[in-house]
């Protein structure tokens, strides 16, 4: 399979803020890739560089073959994007969004491709009504359908489901895996880890350079140390209890359960148990779990540094 | 006017609102302890935020009862607004004010004296960890440090309980347990905090949760309670030995075994009525059209995966979305 995306050094400053800081990554054709990384990491710029709406300070990077900063008409001509704030026209109807996006995109026998996306997103029903009376979830749906209307190969989603509720949400990824399986190459940026666990593979972003990719199994692996879960009550006091553990690297309390990170879970599991036993809290169970992909992505980025990512 | 200081945070009993023919919510009844952090989760529409606006007494009930902080949100509604906070991903604060005159903005509106305001603007910027920052420009703050503001904010008056509104909306993950951690150490404290989401790991920080779809409570547990008790059915992961996602998928999905099947990354999640024997039926359904598995195994259902399976349950759930 070919390259979707190359780039290579790709970089873009902002005054004198390096929000994009060569980045060298390639995306397979048929991937669906996702970016994730906190707030300022430089998600949204790179794929604004990538869409050819942004010029590249640095670094070269191509899309569908396409030069970014030499070709950036052919390059937005064949992909998708469906940015943060792409507005619908709330005044037309389901239908005639779709025929506005179409002739934008200079696609004028767009009837066929029309029913097709409607049915597609299950949103023939609702053909008539007005985008303003969409629920949220409609209208993320309606709004993929306009990026689609022109049959790009490659479409950039940026943080497609935020706000958008579970049901929706499960919807929305039926849809992108019908995608993936016409061959449209995906890259989506999403603050959610959980999300991210559903892409192929994933880049994690911090502060404007790529710190890794690699597919969610394999990141998963580059935990350092395991977690242990202890299900309990008084979850506050046994949080407190085991941060006072020197084995116990990290604790995160959670509704009914603790989560503590240690070296080893099979040796330092005794222990554990004991210091809480001590102080009286009853723990009903117990269990080493497979780390997440937020796990490994605190763990890489320091729980305890700067919070909320650059001021 | 103080609160009585006996009895539950919340306690609904038989709840309903009724918008013309259609019901809203429909005679919901759940009690919230003082100091818990309680989920109350439900698809768009499913009748959320018409039972907070109750709560918050902003909106009269067409029948049932309601107490929040002791007080009646029928007869003592004011009393109600005065002993909560609220604050949302919505929650306007003004970023072209800085952080202390926002606070000091906010201190006004809810009516503190001026030593009263600068005690709580102490403990916000400590709280928020926003120390150094008081002369910022509150637009120019990052998406946590906005976020725990607003939350400062909506407590100033120091309520004892606080309804979280979709709090955490579009913010990092690193931010979001710092902002968690926070939530945890208010509970702490004794304040009960009310919380709804649309981000099921989110709901895993709560004591207890309650699920409700077309105005009706449906389920209602710890997020260990609530997994344990609603999939009966096994849950395998399945990862594949190369590529060929798509074509497992669709292998898996073609079988008459596989009651659910999804696609995580390079993994498939399949629910099957029988651990063991489902294991089997993969393995030989996939070898069968070239695909080799690296391992199968069991795992614990997400809350997102109970959730959705509740939903599907329920006779005809709104088309995605629906009348909030």
């Amino acid at each position: 399979m070919g390259q979707a995306v190359v780039t290579d050094g790709l970089s873009r400053s902002f005054g004198g803020v390096r929000a994009v800081d060569r980045l060298s990554l390639s995306i397979a054709e048929g991937e669906m890739f996702g970016l994730v990384g906190p707030d300022g990491a430089g998600k949204t710029t790179t794929i604004r560089l990538l869409c050819g709406i942004l010029a590249p300070g640095g670094g070269t990077a191509t899309v569908l073959g396409h030069d970014i900063a030499r070709e950036s008409d052919a390059v937005k001509r064949e992909i998708g994007y469906l940015s943060q704030r792409f507005t619908l026209y709330g005044d037309l109807t389901v239908d005639e969004n779709i025929e506005f996006f179409a002739e934008i995109n200079r696609v004028y026998d767009y009837r066929a491709r029309r029913e097709e996306l409607l049915e597609f997103t299950r949103l023939t029903p609702f053909r008539k009504r007005l985008a303003e009376k969409l629920s949220g979830g409609m209208k993320q749906k309606l709004a993929l359908a306009c990026t689609l209307v022109h049959e790009p190969r490659l479409i950039f989603l940026d943080e497609p489901t935020t706000g958008v509720d579970p049901v929706s949400r499960r919807d929305f990824w039926r849809i992108l895996q019908a995608l993936l399986h016409r061959g449209i190459t995906i890259v989506m940026t999403t603050p959610y880890l959980d999300e991210a666990e559903r892409c192929t593979r994933v880049g994690l972003m911090n502060r404007g350079a790529l710190m890794r990719v690699d597919t969610p199994a394999a990141l998963k692996s580059l935990m350092q140390g395991e977690i242990l879960e202890f299900v309990c009550d008084r979850v506050r006091d046994a949080s407190a209890i085991l941060r006072t553990v020197p084995a116990a690297r990290e604790v995160q309390a959670f509704g009914d359960r603790v989560h503590v990170v240690v070296d080893s879970a099979a040796a330092r599991r005794r222990d554990l148990v004991a210091a809480l036993e001590r102080e009286g809290v009853r723990v009903a169970g117990e269990r080493r779990i497979e780390p997440s992909l937020e796990n490994v992505f605190i763990s890489l980025l320091g729980a305890r540094g700067a919070p909320g990512g650059t001021p | 006017m103080r609160p009585p200081v006996t009895g539950e945070a919340i306690e609904v009993n038989d709840l309903t609102k009724k918008f013309g023919k259609f019901t809203a919510v429909d005679g919901v009844s759940f009690a919230v302890h003082r100091g818990e952090i309680f989920g109350f989760l439900g698809a768009n529409g499913a009748g959320k935020s018409t039972t907070i606006r109750m709560l918050c007494g902003l909106l009269p009930p067409t029948g049932g009862t309601a107490r929040v902080a002791g007080f009646d949100i029928r007869t003592q509604p004011e009393e109600v607004k005065r002993s909560i906070g609220y604050m949302s991903q919505r929650f306007s604060l003004y970023d072209d004010l800085t952080v202390e005159q926002n606070i000091r903005f906010y201190g006004g509106i809810y009516g503190l004296d001026a030593g009263a305001i600068e005690r709580r603007k102490e403990w916000v910027v400590t709280m928020a960890d926003l120390r150094g920052r008081e002369r910022s420009l509150t637009g120019t703050l990052s998406g946590g440090w906005k976020q725990r503001l607003a939350l400062g904010c909506a407590i100033l008056h120091e309520p004892r309980i606080v309804f979280l509104d979709e709090p955490t909306g579009g913010v990092d993950p690193v931010s979001r347990r710092n902002f968690w951690e926070l939530i945890n150490t208010l509970s702490g404290e004794g304040i009960t905090v009310l919380v709804t989401t649309h981000f099921l790991d989110e709901a895993e920080y709560c004591n207890h949760i309650i699920l409700i779809n077309a105005g009706k409570l449906i389920a209602s547990g710890s997020p260990s309670e609530l997994k344990r008790s609603h999939i009966t059915q096994p849950i395998l992961e399945v990862r594949l030995g190369g590529g060929a996602i798509v074509e497992a998928l669709e292998t898996v999905r073609a079988s008459s075994w596989a009651l659910e099947t999804s696609v995580f990354g390079t993994s498939l999640h399949v629910m099957v009525a029988d651990e063991r024997e489902g294991a089997r039926l993969i393995t030989s359904a996939l070898a069968a059209a070239g695909i080799p598995t690296s391992r199968i195994e069991r795992i614990v259902p997400s809350l997102e995966d109970v959730f959705l399976y509740l939903l599907d349950r329920q006779e005809a759930p709104p088309p995605a979305g629906g009348a909030a």
